[in-house]
């Protein structure tokens, strides 16, 4: 491990330990902090009966969904305006100012449209992490080298094959900065609609431990969200750096 | 290879088949209602023969990468015809026609093989024969030993070999290239030249080669148009005369001298032209 891998990791065991010291010797309040280890063994035994695999997969299921859709009408929308510079003008502005949205004071709105159920949270992640997506795709777009898109026509290829077996793997690197950001917002989309305006699902789980005085659960559930999106970032990082090896002159 | 005795005429089949021809193409960039705009280009006549070997060499800016652009399909002229084997051009790249890019254009993702048969793959040529050309094509660029390589491993030089290749693999009848030397040193251009020249002869294709450099276009050419500054018209055509069996080593023909010093004779004043012409910025454009 490296030098600041070493410091990285000290930094988180020294964190955990304080705070299994100071939730053990009293210095929180109870009702406030539980001691990590004692979250550690709730989580184990929460996995082991499978009581949260319902709220996991469903939770799961609509930041995948969000994600997806996010993606795919991301990067469509940001090919396709930016083969139209007029309508690109016309919109940056939109696009720019765009996440200074406080979107959840919608939420109202979404059930009345949407309904009760998967669709609203799902549309909430898909909203908050769409824009990510196509603002990269832009970004991408705008940096590939003219002579790339120039080659396909030479090679008589449309738009849609030019757009994905040109422009898209020329605009990967850009690309892949929207896909984190796409996977981190649905992610925080979905978790906040599900609390407050799901019946189940992973932030449901936790807002009711939480209602219930159930602290132990509702850390245990933070501390298994928070393994998900470790995991999840850890692939998409490893997945990145794997990309750019190949395009770095050796 | 052998340079021979320059004492047989340039091939002199008596009636030029024309292969592609521009006639009274103009281009002008960025004309709203038919005002303003620059005028890059043209008037320009040209009509390159089938299998001749043609330069355009020109000072910068002249509007040498216009007139490929047009010539090729990738843009449209805004006056006259482009007709390419007989068939107007007119938005798009014709079958037949391969163009080799001023920049890079070889793809960062994919290995040098990949690079090469994309095309082919694209344009659903079946596998077997993908791999006979890609593998005639490595050994045709030197390039077999990075095959698996990806480009951003390889050289300037390189990358442009992988380019050509690339273009070649398509058997294109008419093979443009837009100064494809112009980022490598004296040396590596030289023998780049050379291999051209040896493509050019394997493959009979016609080939037109827009270059700024005197002595490359005197030594590769058939027949030389010499632009004038920007907008780019065709000063004069000079045949070179140089046999179809030829390399770089012709730069030591005495002929060849008679030939750089009538293209500098007549680039001179408009390369004179052209730097002066920059001096007061977009002072054309009132
Ligand atoms: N897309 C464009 N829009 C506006 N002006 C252009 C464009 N492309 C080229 N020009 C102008 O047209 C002239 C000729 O350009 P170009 O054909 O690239 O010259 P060359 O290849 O001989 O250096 C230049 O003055 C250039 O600035
Ligand atoms: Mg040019």
């Amino acid at each position: 491990m490296s030098r600041a891998g070493l410091v990285r990791t000290a930094i988180v065991v020294a964190a955990v330990a304080a705070l299994e010291l100071a939730a053990r010797g009293g210095l929180l309040r109870a009702g406030v902090a539980v001691p990590p280890s004692e979250v550690a063994a709730k989580l184990w035994s929460i996995l082991r009966a499978g009581d949260a695999n319902a709220d996991l997969a469903e939770t799961l299921g609509n930041v995948a969904l969000a994600c997806g859709l996010a993606l795919v009408a991301g990067f469509s929308l940001g090919a396709v305006v930016h083969g139209l510079p007029r309508l690109r003008r016309a919109l940056d502005p939109f696009l720019a100012s765009y996440y200074a949205l406080p979107f959840f004071a919608f939420y109202p709105v979404l059930i009345v449209v949407l309904g009760i159920g998967r669709l609203p949270i799902v549309a909430i992640g898909f909203m908050f992490a769409v824009v990510a997506m196509m603002v990269a795709t832009l970004n991408g777009f705008d940096r590939i080298p003219r002579a790339l898109p120039r080659t396909a026509r030479v090679w008589r290829m449309g738009p849609v094959r030019t757009a994905l077996k040109i422009k898209l793997p020329s605009a990967a690197p850009h690309l892949f900065t929207g896909i984190k950001l796409a996977v981190a917002y649905a992610f925080i989309g979905v978790i906040a609609a599900e609390f407050i305006m799901a019946t189940s699902g992973l932030g449901y789980a936790i807002a009711y431990a939480f209602n219930n005085y159930d602290n132990r659960t509702m850390y245990a559930l933070m501390l298994l969200l928070l393994g998900i999106v470790v995991v999840v970032n850890g692939v998409l990082h490893g997945a990145e750096q794997r990309l750019l090896a190949r395009r770095r002159a050796r | 290879m052998t340079v021979r005795p320059l004492t047989r005429p340039a091939a002199a089949t008596a009636p030029h088949e024309i292969h592609a021809r521009l006639a009274g193409v103009t281009r002008t960039y960025g004309a709203v209602g038919g005002r303003g705009g620059v005028h890059a280009l043209g008037p320009v006549d040209i009509a390159l023969r089938r299998g001749e070997f043609y330069s355009v060499i020109g000072p910068s800016g002249c509007g040498k990468s216009t007139l490929l652009d047009v010539l090729s399909g990738l843009s449209r002229p805004s006056a006259g015809t482009i007709v390419f084997e007989g068939r107007p051009v007119d938005g798009a790249v014709p079958d037949g026609v391969g163009v080799v890019f001023q920049e890079d254009a070889s793809f960062p993702w994919m290995t040098v093989r990949d690079n090469i048969g994309f095309g082919l793959r694209e344009n659903g040529v079946d596998a077997a024969e993908i791999g006979r050309r890609v593998d005639a094509a490595l050994a045709l660029m030197g390039l077999r030993d990075f095959a698996a390589a990806y480009p951003p491993q390889l050289s300037g030089g390189m990358r442009q070999r992988v380019c050509i290749a690339r273009t070649l693999v398509m058997q294109p009848r008419l093979i443009l290239l837009d100064e494809p030397f112009g980022a490598l040193d004296a040396q590596t251009r030289l023998i780049m030249g050379d291999e051209l020249l040896r493509v050019w002869r394997e493959t009979g294709a016609t080939v037109m080669l827009i270059t700024h450099a005197l002595d490359e276009a005197a030594m590769l050419s058939d027949r030389i148009g010499v632009m004038s500054a920007r907008p780019g018209r065709i000063l004069a055509e000079i045949e070179t005369g140089w046999p179809r069996e030829r390399d770089s080593r012709i730069a030591a023909d005495p002929g060849f001298g008679a030939v750089t010093s009538r293209l500098w004779g007549l680039l001179r004043e408009e390369s004179l032209r052209a730097i002066g012409a920059q001096a007061p910025a977009g002072a054309d454009r009132a």
